[in-house]
Parts: C-alpha cells; structure tokens; sequence
C-alpha cells in the first residue's frame, strides 16, 4: 500500500531539481513526481515545461501519452491485471471479469473499497498466467478463489 | 548450513516463492536466485548436498516441514523430488548459452559471475580490439534477437564507422510482446551478463554512456538491474570510459519500437521517427547509436569468450547460434527453452511444452507476440526460423510462443489484435491511427453478421494497407494475426451467418 503527499509546489520544485542536467530527464521527473503524489497534476505541468525548457503543452502531450502517469491520486491498492494474449490462453477474459465483479468497478475504476484496478499488456508473468501485479507484488495462475483470496487479505 | 536456492524471479514469486523462501529461513542458508525458467514446476528449490543439487518442486510453503522432516536437506526426501536438475527432460535438451547462467548462481554475486565465465568475453574483446571484436560478432552470424532479426555485426560495424563526438550503446528492454519473458529473467536472474554485453559493444563501436530502456511492468527486473549497476560501478567494470544507466518507460508498447524508445530516452512522446536516417547514423541525441536488444547484448559474452566458430556452428539456414525460446499461454511445460534454431513448432508445442495445459486439442500457436500470426497445427512441420516463419506470412519475433485450446474464438482474437493496436498505436501514422478503429468496427460487423463476405473482403484491404501503409511494425504487422485468423480459421467468422440460418 503506498501512500502519497498533498500536492506542494515546493516539493514539487524540490523533485525536479534532483534531475537538474540529465539529458532526456522529462519520462524520470514524471516518474519521481508520481511517486511522491501518486499522480502528475495539471499544477505540475508549468513546472516541469519551466525546468525542462519546454512548453507546457509539451509537457502536457507527454504526460497524456503514456498509459502510466495518471492524473488523479489512485486508490489505496493499485491491482494491474494483464489482458494480453498469453493471460487470455489460460482464463484471462474470465479472470478479468471476475475482478471487476468482486471489486464492482470496470477498468481504471477505483473500488469503493480503495482498489484502483489498470488492465495491463503483459507483466512477463506469460507461464504462469493468469496474472496480475498487485502494489507492484506480482500474483499469478489466477482464479476465482484466488482472486477471493487476495482482495480479502487488502485491508 | 545447507544451502537452498530459492528463486526471487517474479514469475516464481506470482505462485509463492517468497512465502517458500520464509518457510525454510532458520532451516537452511537461503540463496535466492533466478529462475531456470521451469515455470510449471515453480516455486522449484534446489539443495545443495555432497553428490550435487537436487531439486524439488513446485513447493508451497505448507510443504516446507514435511520436507525438512523426510530429509530435504540431504536430498533424501522422496515426496516433490525432481533429482539433479539437468537431467529434467525439458532441461536436458537446451543449449543454454545465453542462459548458462540464469537460476544457478546468485544474480547479484559478482564473483559468482566470474567463476563461472564471466567477463572472459569482455577481456578477450580488450585483448583483440575493437575491430576484431566487431568481426567476431559479424562471423557469429549472431542477428536481432528483438524480432527485425537484423545481422548484429553490421550495425555494430556502421556505428564504428560513423562520425560522431559522442555515441551510444542502447538496450531494449522494452520487452512488451506477450508471452514473452526473456528479457526479465536476465535482469532479474544474470543482469551482469547485460552489463558485460554492453561493456563489449561500447568497447567494439567507441560509444561511452550505455541506455537500458526497460518496461515499466517489470518493477523486480528495475531492482535487479539498478543494484546490478551499483555493484558493477563498484567493482570497476563500469565508471571510466564506459558506463550505464536505466531508463524505466511509462507503459507504452509503442516504445519496443526503436525510433520510439529513443524518443522516450530523449524525453519526449514515443512516437516513431521516420527511416532514414538510421539511428546506427543518427540515433540518440542525434549521436550514432548501436540500439539493440537485451538478449542479443546479452548474448555477446559468450560469442565473445568462445569464439564466433562455436557459435555459428549452431543453428540452421541464416538463423545462426541459438534461440531462448518462451512457452506461454496454454501448454503444460510452460518455460524457457533455449536451443538452436530448427527446432519445429511442433516439437515446441507437443513435444517439448506437452500439448495444452487444460488437455484439450491446440487449436492455434501465436508466434512472436501481438505482432505474430496464428499458426494451426497444420503449419507445425516449421522450423524455428526467422526466413522459415517469414515464408509462411509468420514472425518469430522476440521467440514468444503462446499456444491456445479449441475454445478459442479466432474472430475475437482478431479483433483484439486490432483493440491492442488502438490502444497503442502512436498515432503517427494514418493506416495504424485510424486502420485499427476501422478493424475493430468491421470484425464487429462481421461477427454481428452484416454483410459478411463484404465486410471480410474489407478487412482484408484495410490490412493490406495497415501491411504497406504504416511507418512501423506495429500497424505494419498487426495484420499477420488477423489475417492468420481469418485465413486459417474462416469458419470462426461466419457465426453470425450459421446463427441466422439456423
């Protein structure tokens, strides 16, 4: 379970500065703002077009092309669940299916219960499919019991 | 203490590794290791005892006292006893080069590395000098292990010649294909043999300042790689003259592309750059680039510290040395496998992977990730071969190979393929952009049964213009596994029509 500050310019600019000289720094300073506020917001744009001499649209073009910066704090847990071809082979539609019904949302939803649940292309866990990364915890072989399982144990 | 090696690979975590590993702690020195890549048998632990290692597997932790109580520490106890692990079958008929490594030592002991063959590769690459080391990769025959199965040698061979004040050596970690999972057992289970892959290549073309490009899906392989790093640095391996660092990407597929991930690395939108100029000219930062896969730097060392005959003696047609091939999806032996090119796609599938994980009759292999075609039993006399798979409208790719039951429906597997690519296209391009929208509307049409023999004959203009329209592969082969589908599977498109008429 990760937990994240309140957006703080300040802090902000504390990040960025950490990539102060590193070439092609856009994706890392992304990469570190989200890590510290679980998302990027639009407050955080100007700052890294300013750092990175680039426009704010830049910034916003990139930060919109990538699946994985988000632009609202997720929920508590973060649940990837892979819906690749190799996940598909051994039950993935169902496996799929069966999260969104247990934690009553559809894809990019966040639960009542604070599971915020992505689709993913493939985690490299094709073997032992049906998987999923679970705060960043890999799970495979999924199932219904299994599923049952591990968002019972989330508190 | 006895020790017990217990993988830390996230394929042998998903199914309780870690929870194995805390079982035996106390009982045992735990040393946590890769994978082997036996992914059915995983969690498999192996003991160390007087006569060698035996293995057990797949262990869950409520085993863990019964075994210790029968005598797992001296490898006596019979219940989940597998015996010496290269004498498993699936084991026994590898060629593990490029894997030689990967589940045996512990990925993070340099020393370990080095006892078992490592950096020789690099210091042999010293000792003849760039030029000839450039020459022993061209003579290997060693090509792109990514897909575009380009000659190695020859890029390496344009970087060197290229005029630039800076140049770089970049690695594709970007391993997005599914049922592929190469690329994150190396940095999970023999980061250095990256690491000294790169050392070599920066060394054979001039570049200082090596990229690792890695996928964001893979948080263990990050780890793994970033503490590699630290070490290597430590060490001297890197530092002056040559080093690495890792770039994590965002969750885009679009960056396996070349052009696109040098984008990325250049902190920008992944989106494609047009050909010319070829990055081994104009690459990073504008500088010339050698950009290549993991698995083709990593297995440089090896080429490297044997000697290009030996590697080249392996293989068949063009496709030379050997190929970690992955088996995914639906097959009961679901693992690595890696062998010389030749081996057929039916002793992959039924001989090697024993048929399909639920026992029901293969109805359909992907070859080669999303990209790939579907290839019906009909098609499994081809060999593992780069022009062989080419000939039969296939890619080997990144050597994914993920196999399906008959309850696959091929009209929705098509239609995926096109989802995917809506979902990842950069958008660049027109055919791609909108090629996959209009896909995804008329398999639709198809499977809702209107107009079926038009709506099929449009798809399959749509994708002769996504093959020879798009700027990249992914809307330039995005077609092979919808047009494998349609071609090898019609009766799974005229549902509709056969619903109607009942």
């Amino acid at each position: 379970m990760a937990t994240y500050e309140a957006w703080n310019t300040d802090r902000a600019h504390g990040v960025i500065a950490g990539f102060t000289g590193v070439p092609g720094a856009c994706l890392p300073v992304l990469h570190a703002l989200q890590a510290v506020f679980g998302c990027i917001p639009p407050e955080a744009e100007p700052l890294v077009a300013a750092a990175l001499n680039l426009s704010r649209a830049e910034v916003h073009g990139i930060v919109t092309f990538y699946h994985d910066f988000r632009r609202s704090v997720p929920g508590r847990h973060v649940l990837l669940v892979c819906r690749a071809e190799a996940c598909q082979a051994t039950g993935g539609d169902a496996a799929g299916a069966h999260v969104r019904a247990a934690l009553a949302v559809d894809w990019h939803g966040t639960s009542a219960g604070g599971v915020t649940l992505e689709p993913v292309f493939c985690l490299g866990l094709c073997a032992t499919g049906p998987a999923a990364l679970l705060d960043g915890q890999p799970v495979g072989r999924l199932n219904p019991a299994r599923i049952d399982r591990m968002l019972e144990a989330l508190t | 203490m006895t020790r017990v090696f217990v993988p830390a690979d996230a394929a042998a975590l998903a199914v309780g590794a870690e929870e194995v590993a805390a079982a035996l702690a106390g009982h045992a020195d735990v040393v946590r290791t890769g994978s082997r890549g036996l992914f059915w048998l995983e969690p498999m632990i192996e003991v160390e005892t007087p006569h060698g290692r035996i293995a057990y597997g797949p262990v869950e932790a409520s085993d863990v006292p019964g075994l210790l109580a029968d005598g797992l520490l001296t490898g006596t106890a019979q219940h989940l006893r597998l015996g010496v692990p290269e004498t498993i079958p699936f084991l026994a008929r590898q060629t593990r080069l490029t894997f030689a490594r990967c589940g045996i030592a512990d990925p993070l002991s340099l020393s370990d590395y080095r006892t078992t063959g490592g950096m020789a590769g690099l210091e042999k690459a010293r000792s003849i000098g760039p030029a000839a080391t450039v020459e022993t990769v061209l003579r290997s025959g060693l090509r792109g292990r990514g897909g575009a199965g380009f000659p190695t040698g020859i890029k390496w061979k344009t970087v060197a010649e290229a005029k630039g004040d800076r140049k770089f050596i970049v690695c594709n970690a970007d391993e997005g294909d599914s049922g592929t999972y190469a690329d994150r057992m190396l940095l999970e289970g023999d980061p250095f043999s990256l690491i000294e892959g790169m050392a070599i290549a920066g060394f054979a073309v001039g570049a200082t300042q090596g990229y690792v490009y890695t996928r964001s899906e893979y948080p263990h392989g990050i780890a793994a790689f970033d503490k590699a790093l630290v070490i290597a640095r430590a060490a001297g391996v890197l530092g002056e003259g040559f080093d690495i660092e890792q770039r994590v990407g965002a969750g885009a597929y679009v960056c396996g592309e070349e052009t696109a991930l040098l984008e990325s690395l250049e902190g920008r939108r992944g989106q494609v750059r047009a050909k010319p100029p070829l990055p081994a000219h104009k690459g990073l930062f504008g500088c010339p680039t050698a950009i290549n896969n993991l698995v083709t730097l990593a297995s440089v060392p090896a080429i490297l510290r044997d000697g290009a005959a030996a590697y080249q003696a392996i293989g068949m047609g063009r496709s030379r040395g050997t190929m970690p091939i992955q088996l995914a999806g639906n097959v009961r032996f679901a693992g690595l496998f890696e062998a010389g090119f030749g081996v057929t796609l039916g002793e992959l599938v039924n001989d090697i992977g024993g048929g399909t994980l639920s026992g029901r009759p293969v109805r359909a292999v992907q070859v080669g990730g999303p990209l790939g075609a579907y290839f019906p039993p009909a098609l499994f006399d081809t060999p593992f071969d780069y022009e062989a798979f080419a000939a039969k409208d296939g890619l080997i790719g990144h050597g994914g190979v993920v196999v399906f039951d008959d309850t696959v429906d091929m009209a929705q597997q098509a239609r995926f393929a096109m989802e995917f690519c809506i979902a990842e296209s950069c958008g660049k391009c027109t055919p791609c952009r909108i090629g996959s929208v209009r896909g995804v509307e008329t398999v639709d049409k198809i499977l809702a049964g209107t107009d079926v023999d038009a709506n099929l004959a449009l798809l399959r203009d749509l994708c002769h213009t996504m093959k020879f329209g798009s700027l990249c592969a992914l809307g330039g082969f995005i077609p092979y596994p919808v047009l494998s589908a349609m071609n090898f599977f019609p009766e799974d498109f005229h549902r509709a029509h056969r619903l109607a008429a009942e």
